[in-house]
C-alpha cells in the first residue's frame, strides 16, 4: 500500500501534520498506538492550549483525532518496527508494509537507552518481534519483557507456539494469558556466552535461549541510524526538516517545551514542508 | 536468485566463491521489505555472487542450525565459510559493501 505522506506517531504533532497533508490534497497514512495512549490522554486540566482553555488531555485528543480522520487521513495501529529507505520509504508494522514518499516522525519522546548486554545479543538471542523471530525459537524457554500494551499478546503467542515463556514486566499486565508466569522487575541485563542464556532479573537470572524486549516504540535513531539528534532530540530546522532528505520531524521528539500548541505548530509546519518536498521531487 | 532447500544450500556451499543467502519467512514483515532489495541485488550481482534465499518456515532445522535467530538475517560465505553475517532490513548498500569486498 502507498501513500504520498507516512507519519510515525499518532499524538498531536502527528495528526496536525496529517490535516497539513491533506490540505494540500495528499494521501496520508499516520502509524501509531492507540491515540489514547498518547501521554496528552493523562493531562486533567490543559489550561495553554489557545481557544480551548481546561479541557482534559483526552479530549483535544479526541477533537484532534476526529479532525484529522474526517480530513481523510488513514490510520494504522501498531509499532513501526523497521524502516528502510530504498525507492521512498517503507515502513513495517506487524507483518504489513506500508510504503510512502516522505516521512514525518512525531513520535513523542521515546526512551532510547537500552539494557545492558542487549545490543551485544542482537540477533542471538535478543529480538524485538515475537511474531516474527517466534518459530525460531519453539519449544524452548524465552523472557519477554513487556513494556507495550500488546507485549501480553505476544507472549500468548510464543506461548502457543511451545516455547517456556516467562514475562517480566514493571506493571501487572492485561490480558496475559493465566498459565504464563509473571515477574515484576525493573532492573534487567542480557546474559550469555555467544548466545543468550540467561536475562538477570533484579539480581537474579532466568535461564533462557531468547528475550523479547518489547517496547511501546522503536526509538527513530534505530529506525534511521543517520538521523541526527542532540542530547536525544532530532535536530532540525525551521521547516522542520531533518538531515536526511524527505524526513521531517515535529513535537517532542525535537526536543522541549513538551506542549500539545508546540507539537501541533511544529506538526503543521512539517506537513507542509513534507508537501513541498514532494511536488519537488516531481512525482505530481 | 535461488530458493534453498537444506540439499540445495548444502550443494552451493561446497562451491568454491562468493554466496549470500537472505533466511526469511513470510509472517515477517521486515522480511518482505527486503525481499525486492534481495531480488535487486541479485540481478545486479548475477554472475558475480550466487544470491539466494530460505524459508526458515519450511527449512527450520538448517536455520536454527547456522544460528539464525532473528529474520531477517542475511550470511555471507566465501568458499563455503561464513565470512559475515547482517541481522535485521537493511539498505542495499549495506549489503552491496560486502559483496564488493569479496567478490
Amino acid at each position: 500500500m502507498e501513500h504520498d505522506v507516512i507519519i510515525i506517531g499518532s499524538g498531536p504533532a502527528g495528526l496536525a501534520a496529517a490535516v497539513a497533508a491533506r490540505g494540500r490534497d495528499k494521501s496520508v497514512l499516520v502509524i501509531g498506538n492507540r491515540w489514547q495512549d498518547s501521554p496528552l490522554a493523562k493531562a486533567e486540566r490543559v489550561e495553554n492550549y489557545l481557544g480551548l482553555p481546561g479541557r482534559t488531555g483526552m479530549e483535544l485528543l479526541e477533537e484532534f483525532h476526529r479532525h484529522a480522520e474526517q480530513a481523510g487521513a488513514e490510520f494504522v495501529t501498531g509499532k513501526a518496527l523497521a524502516l528502510m529507505v530504498w525507492n521512498g520509504f517503507s515502513v513495517t508494522v506487524g507483518s504489513q508494509v506500508f510504503k510512502g514518499n516522505a516521512l514525518i516522525l512525531t513520535p513523542g519522546v521515546v526512551r532510547q537507552s537500552k539494557y545492558p548486554g542487549e545490543a551485544e545479543f542482537l540477533g542471538r538471542g535478543v529480538s524485538y518481534c515475537a511474531t516474527c523471530d517466534g518459530m525460531l525459537y519453539r519449544n524452548r524457554p524465552v523472557v519477554v519483557v513487556g513494556l507495550s500494551p500488546d507485549a501480553p499478546k505476544e507472549a500468548n503467542y510464543l506461548k502457543r507456539l511451545g516455547c517456556q515463556t516467562v514475562y517480566v514486566s514493571p506493571k501487572q499486565p492485561e490480558g496475559l494469558e493465566e498459565d504464563i508466569p509473571f515477574l515484576r522487575a525493573g532492573r534487567l541485563a542480557v546474559k550469555g556466552e555467544g548466545t543468550v542464556s540467561a536475562l538477570e532479573v533484579d539480581g537474579a537470572e532466568i535461564p533462557c535461549a531468547g528475550v523479547f524486549i518489547l517496547r511501546p516504540a522503536v526509538a527513530p535513531t534505530d529506525l534511521l541510524p543517520e538521523l541526527r539528534t542532540e542530547n536525544g532530540a532530532i535536530q532540525v530546522d525551521r521547516q522542520m526538516a531533518t538531515n536526511l532528505p524527505g524526513v521531517f520531524a515535529a513535537g517532542d521528539c525535537t526536543g522541549a517545551p513538551l506542549q500539545a500548541a508546540k507539537a501541533v505548530g511544529e506538526g503543521h509546519i512539517a506537513g507542509l514542508s513534507a508537501c513541498r518536498y514532494l511536488d519537488d521531487l516531481g512525482t505530481f | 536468485m535461488v530458493h534453498f532447500n537444506e540439499k540445495s544450500f548444502q550443494a552451493a556451499l561446497k562451491e568454491d566463491g562468493l554466496l549470500m543467502v537472505d533466511f526469511w519467512a513470510p509472517w515477517c514483515g521486515p522480511c518482505q521489505m527486503l525481499g525486492p532489495v534481495i531480488e535487486s541485488l541479485a540481478e545486479q550481482y548475477e554472475g558475480k555472487a550466487v544470491i539466494g534465499k530460505v524459508n526458515t518456515d519450511e527449512e527450520p532445522v538448517l536455520s536454527i542450525g547456522l544460528g539464525v535467530s532473528n529474520i531477517p538475517t542475511v550470511i555471507f560465505f566465501k568458499n563455503g565459510r561464513e565470512i559475515h553475517r547482517e541481522i535485521g532490513a537493511m539498505p542495499p548498500q549495506v549489503y552491496a559493501r560486502v559483496l564488493e569486498e569479496n567478490v
